[in-house]
């Protein structure tokens, strides 16, 4: 391979070009990506930045450093051909690139019928957040999150302790439950609740009112009028494959791989672009977890480098946090509605405990609120495919 | 190899006790205990691993 294209430079991109280099690809590597920044890490975003705690700079991803790779920062690919192998950009560069990493990761759904309304925000980019944060800093008083998923929840928590009046917008009667189940989440909206967010449950959004081109309010499906200054939207995301309708990749939801992460002869994707074929979720899944990107991206890396008898399963257990208000949740696994779930150390009262996740008799996931120890060491468990009822008995011994 | 945690930045997220534990300890206190701060250089790939892993980028490495 003379040429690998890694086109997306956040974390998924950013660990499949290191992973190239380390392990031994000598020929020319190029990174693109859309974004002029230097590749950042995005937690940070709905936290740290939007409270104006951090500058942008701190967000630089390590690994991106000092990587021996012509960098395309700022110009986004504009179509690649799976048969003669040319990647054209968006400023016309034309490049043939034997391998190709897609990690072109996930774009923010969006209110249809409010472009160009001011006020009204999503947190993907750095720049989005910034521009939050400037609303912020610019006097707004009264914001409206619709959405009340992850980013939705740590939005609203951040703008909470930054002082704004807050209300918390969700169609369904239950916050995260397809994530966490009916009891994580009906806890997440009353932790909330009781830092003083007015949260709505069950209730779509009617309309947006705008005066002058800025945004008013926030019309519910119920008739509430929520007045806002300041609107961010969280309503889940979608995988960026735009660019490679056409190309002979097959595209479904994301980039369809199969379970090594190989999407066609020399194309591999990684992390929230890429729906591979995982034994773990019984079928074709995209999971849109930060330490899935690293490990999908390695794991692609690698995927483009080995001949098809040394090419190693994709599998991972699933891992992610989020931080909301002074509660840090883990899930390790899968949990959500249909599964069984029981508290094995402390309880919702506390609001610190570790609880299992289970369905058809077996170990489906491990949650945890600021219980970090437990979700990593039973971690294993889900790993190992551990009957639910043995589970439950290490983990109370855990 | 010396281990350093920024403990500024350690949110006690414990994906560096699942990738290394040899090394890293994250206790019921949800404190991080750095259990060996000059691991052998047999430990080195991990603790590397570890380093990229931490959601806070709060451990490096110092030769």
């Amino acid at each position: 391979m003379d040429t690998i294209a890694v086109v997306g430079a956040s974390l998924a991109g950013v660990h499949a070009a290191r992973t190239l280099r380390a392990d031994g690809f000598a020929g020319r590597l190029v990174v693109v990506d859309a974004q002029a920044h230097q590749p950042y890490d995005k937690p940070p975003l709905s936290k740290q930045v939007l409270r104006g705690e951090w500058s942008a700079d701190r967000l630089t991803l390590h690994d991106a450093v000092d990587l021996d790779a012509d960098w395309r920062l700022g110009v986004a690919a504009a179509s690649f051909d799976l048969a003669t192998r040319l990647l054209v950009l968006a400023d016309g560069e034309r490049l043939t690139a034997d391998g190709l990493v897609v990690a072109t990761g996930a774009a923010p759904r969006r209110l249809p019928g409010t472009e160009g309304v001011r006020g009204i925000h999503v947190v993907r980019t750095l720049d989005d957040a910034l521009a939050i944060r400037a609303a912020v800093e610019g006097g707004a008083r009264r914001a409206v999150v619709i959405g009340a998923g992850f980013i939705g929840g740590e939005v609203a928590a951040s703008l909470c302790l930054d002082g704004l009046d807050v209300t918390l917008v969700e169609a369904m009667p239950v916050p995260l439950e397809r994530a966490v189940g009916p009891v994580v989440g009906g806890l997440m909206a009353d932790i909330h609740r009781d830092h003083g967010v007015d949260v709505r449950l069950g209730v779509g959004v009617d309309r947006i009112e705008d005066e002058g081109g800025a945004v008013r309010a926030v019309v519910l499906a119920d008739g509430a009028v929520l007045p806002a200054d300041l609107v961010v939207v969280g309503i889940g995301v979608f995988a960026d494959t735009g660019w490679l309708e056409g190309s002979g990749v097959e595209l479904d939801d994301g980039v369809v791989c199969d379970e090594t992460l190989l999407a066609a002869p020399g194309v591999v994707a990684a992390g929230d672009v890429a729906r591979w074929l995982s034994r773990r979720a019984r079928g074709l899944a995209r999971v849109e977890h930060w330490e899935h990107a690293i490990a999908g991206g390695q794991a692609a890396a690698r995927r483009l480098l080995v001949g098809d008898g040394l090419a190693e399963v994709f599998d991972p257990v699933p891992w992610f946090w989020s931080d909301q208000f002074d509660r840090k949740l883990q899930l390790a696994g899968r949990g959500g509605a249909g599964h069984q779930f029981e508290i094995v150390h402390g309880s919702l009262e506390e609001r610190r405990f570790v609880g299992m996740y289970g369905h058809d008799g077996l170990l489906t996931g491990v949650l945890g609120m600021n219980r970090p120890r437990h979700v990593m060491q039973l971690r294993t468990l889900v790993e190992q495919d551990t009957p639910y009822a043995e589970a439950l008995v290490a983990g109370r011994a855990a | 190899m010396r281990v350093v945690v920024d403990f500024d930045l350690c949110e006690s997220n414990a994906v560096c006790m699942a990738v290394a534990p040899e090394v890293f300890e994250v206790r019921d206190d949800d404190f991080l205990y750095v259990l060996d701060e000059t691991p052998g250089e047999e430990l080195r790939a991990k603790v590397e691993e570890a380093v990229r892993r931490c959601p806070k980028q709060a451990i490096s490495i110092a030769d």
